[in-house]
């Protein structure tokens, strides 16, 4: 019978060629790479000149040298990047940079102070999203070139055309928007005056400790060493980012040693991993908020009483004791714990004697019914339904809508929200990053559509903290500055529409060969070129 | 095949011999006759008889919930949570302390609710379009078989999809996507049936004495259609609890804290390798009833269509 | 598959003219225009009806609004809706599928990237269905009502019945996770990315093309496990087709008459009943593939491989339509290509369908 021969022949064939040889499947990954089992879905460019997402930023501080930089060994110092001294005039309107001479780009071309001029001014140029960072300073595509130019081969002058700080011109160099790309690569690939903006999202033109081999999107990002980095060469000779988007098959792959890392495991998953041998747990606090926002033109909940009863019938600690546990403590102020000018106070705890009481104040004793948006990764449905079940007990019942970002955001932006659940990381380390997203909005009319801003979002239209967060961005002295951010925190704490819950730590996973792994709090100061393998 | 043996009508009741008789005095009678012996011969096949017993166990449990459970399924005990099943929580505990056997009872109702529904758009739908299509031919048939056509070739689950981000996601649009997929074979199925009878003489004699186009297809088609629309639907009943388990699991069908099993799996997914009964409880009830709608499905299939099978 | 025959009789018979011949040829050049119209105004239209915003997926949620509405009039978005969907139909006419935003390349660039995953993969579930699925089918006929007819239905329906992201998060588990047989996500292990020219895109036609059996015998392991998942359904479908096919084959005279005559009973199911069904097997295959093909989507998620199904999934919630059109288009096309060859198959093969 040939047909089943032939079949018998197929079957015992296939068997052959896989089980043998599958029993003994390879366990380690190669001494001189680095491969990460990490969520990469979120990155959809990787021009310095447009990166805005957590992955996206990731890569390109480690692609990129910037003009001002927070260095791997010292997390907490803002030193110079690419230029190795400036020096701020004595009205501190203009910064002069002074490029750090014998940096070449992986091209192989030198870095000048042409391509830091030609940096600075192509994000503005392009104006895509993160250029906000830049033109607070009074800069627009138009007039960019007379305020930031070469003055010299080596030296570039800034000149700032606004009230802000010297300081916070300085802070905001050190975001993605202050990376240094290679102007002659770069403007080789140009298409239709586009200043190379299509072939650098997914190709890299810097001087960092890294280059890009090769973006997959949702597949994986393959990172090379740069040779001749000012640091000298990173140990790893290739670091790969690979998309695994199921927590539990990361967990899976670092307890097997197919990855050194996995870096989005949840906090019941790390505690899974305890005991399991060559894996170590490192804890990283991060710089995300997660937080609650009402709606102001909302009938019921535009009542400041009402906001605060809301304040009240949150389970801070029952949340964060149990499916938090590990990445989320909590905290209450808009900018995070650890950082300069943060305010360390939580006023607020899960009480829900008050939050009735208030409600009756309000005179909604009765309840009401709301919707609650948020996002369908975890915790955020979690925290969501703990939510919903606190608000029930005020007679507060509310409706669970998830969605992906690309749906909720929208909602978010036209102001069509109730209460939403969301999360935020600061763009650039300095309180006014915050301060400027949350308790800032000049102009509440629908018309004036400033939708990248939160207080916007939320229609919260309070004179006296826009007024404050003007002023705390526009002073000199330190101590001063600080004070005023810790006061506008507190008031904000009391009347904001928002309620700043937690602050999140990463908990990242790795084989125990693998050290040096830097993970600052924000997500761009995460660095690779430190990591060894034993 | 049923089987009539001899010894089974031996001690004849009256009324037996009435479901027996071989040569019936009416069409009700006829009709009855038919029905008892696909009844008997569905009573003699075990898997059959199997499915039926899923399927009646869910419609009981579902009944019951209230008095079955402690509570709806979705208050939470935060410091309960993640218990393996024991005494006090047979299923165990979720990752917010619900107790999932009480999730689980409450769930079917959810996944009663949806394939009831879908049920309840797609036939009428389908019987429409195909019996239209196939009665009326030409112009018509052609159209509406080309829109069949377009459905069928479009990728169900992605379309459903689609679908559900386009309305937004709930339970109400899952049911409607999911019904947007599965009426199409039906339309074919009762287009081929509509055209193996629509030159039959009954349906002859009734245009000829002046029925109309509605009536024909309403009294004399239709019900000609539905004894193979049943059996497409009890074996497509399952293929709609695994859709709306997908869409679930995707985010996009029942919403927290609905008790919805394909979403209990999806976040219970990621205490698999520590917390196994969290999403393992939710698949093993999605099987246990699709299998038995499977089930039933074959034996009915096996009753009522004497082809068995081809299709 | 009762309906498709009565179709093909029934519809010829209700439509005068156009003469046969020009309805054989013209007939699925036709269908295939039609699906594709059909195919993408529906996409386009819920593409555009979606809550989801394409102009934040590129410029996320912190965009300013002069940002915001560059990027909209960028993507024509200020244009009528009718006059968007000509633009774009002229576009796809000229082989211009648009960019996606989520990847940042030609669309038709992703699809000869991610097809090829989703093909290997289908590929394989669907042999191995019908290497297993073909002789169990005969195998339950042969033994109509005996204990190993009631094991195969119950393994079909079992194939029917089980959710198959389910049934792959628990295999991960069993497999690689505590077994450690068989390796995890993925088409390959990390480390071997690369280094394989993607010619076919085929991993396993490539590796071998190239001589890298390492590579090879990764690839096909990495396949083992998500393979086996799809080819369930595909070996439940095809053993309980296998075996309707078979008992009516087996109920007609000629087989009582071939046992009558002595001929082996061997002989009798393999050479005649079995050659009779192959026909209608084939039909039965090509909708199985056509499915598979379709992309597993969810299987796809599970097992981190990055297939067509994965790619429309995600470009969907990232409100990349273009991406979703076009692969929507293709895997639709797809379909009814299987579609139409499994017919002209079945027309060739059974002089009673002609």
């Amino acid at each position: 019978m040939p047909m089943i021969r032939r079949t018998l022949l197929a079957v015992g064939l296939a068997l052959c060629l896989t089980l043998p040889n599958a029993l003994s499947s390879r366990a380690e990954t190669p001494p001189d790479m680095l491969v990460m089992a990490k969520s990469i879905s979120d990155l959809i460019t990787l021009d310095p000149a447009e990166v805005f997402e957590l992955t996206g930023g990731e890569v390109i501080a480690n692609i990129y040298d910037r003009v001002m930089m927070f260095e791997a060994e010292d997390l907490t110092t803002l030193v110079g990047g690419v230029v190795e001294n400036y020096e701020v005039s004595g009205d501190g309107k203009t910064i002069t940079f002074e490029v750090r001479p014998g940096q070449s780009f992986h091209s192989g071309n030198p870095v000048t102070a042409e391509d830091v001029e030609f940096s600075l001014r192509r994000v503005m140029y392009l104006n895509k999203t993160p250029a906000f960072i830049l033109t607070q300073f009074g800069w627009n595509k138009d007039n960019v070139d007379q305020f930031i130019k070469a003055t010299g081969p080596m030296t570039v002058t800034v000149e700032n055309n606004s009230d802000f700080s010297a300081g916070l011109l300085l802070n905001a160099l050190s975001a993605g928007v202050g990376s240094v790309v290679d102007k002659k690569t770069v403007m080789s690939h140009a298409k239709d005056g586009d200043f190379g903006y299509e072939w650098l999202k997914n190709h890299s033109a810097g001087s960092g400790p890294f280059s890009l081999k090769t973006w997959k999107a949702n597949e994986l990002v393959s990172l090379e060493a740069n040779e001749n980095h000012r640091h000298g060469k990173p140990a790893m000779r290739r670091v790969l980012l690979r998309h695994v988007p199921e927590p539990a098959a990361q967990r899976l792959l670092v307890e097997k040693g197919d990855a050194d890392m996995a870096r989005n495991l949840t906090p019941d998953q790390i505690k899974g991993l305890k005991g399991a041998p060559g894996v170590v747990v490192d804890v990283a606090a991060k710089a995300e908020s997660v937080y609650f926002a009402t709606n102001n033109s909302h009938p019921v909940l535009s009542d400041p009483k009402v906001r605060m009863a809301l304040r009240y019938a949150v389970d801070y600690d029952g949340m964060a004791n149990s499916f938090l546990s590990g990445q989320y403590k909590v905290h209450q102020s808009f900018w995070p714990s650890g950082l300069w000018a943060s305010l360390e106070k939580n006023p607020f705890s899960y009480d829900l004697g008050k939050a009735k009481a208030l409600l009756a104040e309000a005179g909604q004793g009765g309840g009401f019914k709301i919707t609650i948006d948020t996002l369908t990764t975890p915790p955020f449905p979690e925290i969501a339904q703990s939510l919903q079940q606190s608000l029930s007990k005020i007679g507060i019942e509310s409706e669970i809508i998830l969605a992906e970002g690309k749906t909720l955001w929208p909602k978010y932006r036209a102001r069509k929200h109730e209460l939403i659940v969301a999360r935020w990381s600061p763009d650039y380390v300095d309180p006014h990053s915050n301060a400027d997203a949350f308790a800032h909005n000049p102009d509440n009319r629908l018309e004036a559509k400033l939708t990248g801003k939160p207080a916007w979002r939320t229609a919260w239209d309070d004179k006296e903290i826009t007024a404050l967060t003007e002023a705390a961005a526009k002073e000199l002295d330190l101590v001063k500055r600080k004070a005023m951010y810790l006061d506008l925190q507190a008031k904000f704490q009391q009347r904001a529409p928002f309620n700043m819950m937690f602050q999140s730590a990463e908990q990242v996973a790795r084989r125990d060969n693998v050290s040096g792994f830097v993970n600052g709090a924000n997500f761009d100061l995460v660095f690779y070129r430190l990591v060894t393998k034993q | 095949m049923a089987e009539m043996s001899p010894q089974e009508t031996a001690t004849p009741s009256r009324a037996r011999a009435w479901l027996l008789s071989s040569a019936p005095q009416s069409v009700m009678q006829a009709r009855c006759q038919r029905l008892y012996l696909s009844a008997r011969a569905f009573s003699h096949n075990p898997i059959a008889m199997a499915g039926l017993l899923i399927i009646l166990t869910l419609l009981f449990v579902a009944a019951l919930a209230p008095l079955i459970t402690s509570g709806d399924g979705t208050s939470q005990v935060l410091r309960d949570r993640l218990l393996p099943p024991g005494a006090a929580h047979w299923f165990g505990t979720d990752q917010l302390g619900r107790d999932i056997f009480d999730r689980i009872i409450w769930g079917s109702r959810i996944t009663l609710y949806i394939v009831t529904l879908v049920a309840v758009i797609v036939v009428p739908v389908g019987l429409l379009i195909g019996t239209v299509a196939g009665y009326l031919g030409g112009w018509v048939d052609a159209i509406l078989m080309r829109i069949t056509d377009i459905f069928l070739a479009f990728p169900r689950l992605i379309l459903a999809l689609a679908f559900v981000s386009a309305l937004g996601p709930g339970l109400e649009n899952a049911v409607l996507a999911i019904a947007l997929t599965t009426w199409s074979p039906f339309a074919r199925i009762a287009r081929a049936e509509t055209l193996t009878i629509r030159n039959a003489e009954h349906i002859f004699a009734a245009r000829s004495q002046g029925a109309s186009t509605a009536r024909i297809l309403l009294h004399h088609v239709t019900p000609l259609c539905l004894s193979s629309v049943i059996v497409r639907l009890t074996l497509d009943m399952a293929g709609i609890i695994l859709t709306a388990a997908g869409l679930g699991f995707l985010g996009l069908g029942a919403q927290p804290p609905l008790p919805e099993w394909g979403a209990m799996i999806s976040d219970g997914r990621q205490y698999l390798l520590d917390q196994w009964w969290v999403p393992t409880v939710p698949g093993v009830a999605i099987l246990i009833v699709s299998m038995g709608f499977n089930l039933l499905g074959d034996g009915l299939r096996d009753v009522l269509d004497p082809r068995s099978g081809v299709g | 598959m009762a309906d498709r025959q009565s179709e093909e009789t029934g519809g010829a018979a209700s439509r005068p003219f156009p003469p046969a011949i020009f309805t054989k040829i013209f007939r699925p050049v036709f269908t295939v225009v039609l699906t594709f119209r059909g195919l993408t105004a529906i996409t386009f239209i819920i593409g555009r009806v979606m809550p989801a915003d394409p102009v934040l997926a590129i410029v996320g949620d912190r965009a300013s609004r002069d940002v915001y509405e560059a990027t909209y009039i960028q993507l024509g978005l200020d244009k009528p809706l009718l006059e968007q969907y000509r633009i774009y139909l002229t576009n796809v006419l000229s082989g211009e599928f648009g960019k996606s935003i989520m990847t940042t390349r030609d669309v038709l660039d992703d699809l000869i990237r991610f097809f090829p995953a989703t093909l290997e993969l289908a590929t394989v579930a669907t042999l191995a269905g019908i290497f297993i699925g073909v002789p169990m089918g005969v195998l339950a006929a042969v033994n109509q009502g005996r204990w190993i007819d009631h094991l195969v239905r119950v393994i079909g329906l079992f194939g029917y019945s089980v959710p198959i992201f389910w049934l792959g998060m628990v295999t991960l588990l069993i497999f690689y996770g505590w077994l450690g047989w068989l390796p995890g996500p993925g088409r390959l292990d990390v480390f071997y990315d690369g280094i394989v020219e993607p010619d076919t895109g085929i991993i396993l036609l490539d590796a071998a093309m190239q001589g890298e059996w390492e590579i090879f015998r990764n690839a096909l392991h990495h396949l083992v496990m998500p393979a086996s998942i799809l080819a369930t359904f595909a070996l439940a479908y095809i053993a309980r087709m296998t075996r309707s096919f078979m008992l009516d084959q087996l109920n007609q005279e000629y087989v009582l008459t071939a046992r009558v005559k002595g001929l082996s009973p061997l002989a009798v199911i393999w050479r005649h009943a079995f050659r009779n069904v192959l026909v209608q097997l084939i039909t039965i295959i090509g909708l199985t593939y056509a499915s598979l093909l379709e992309g597993s989507v969810l299987t796809e998620t599970i097992f981190a491989w990055p297939g067509i199904g994965q790619y429309i999934t995600t470009s969907l919630f990232n409100a990349d339509m273009n991406a979703v059109i076009g692969g929507t288009v293709v895997v639709g096309i797809c379909f009814v290509g299987i579609n139409l060859i499994s017919d002209g198959l079945y027309r060739l093969a059974d002089p009673r369908a002609r």
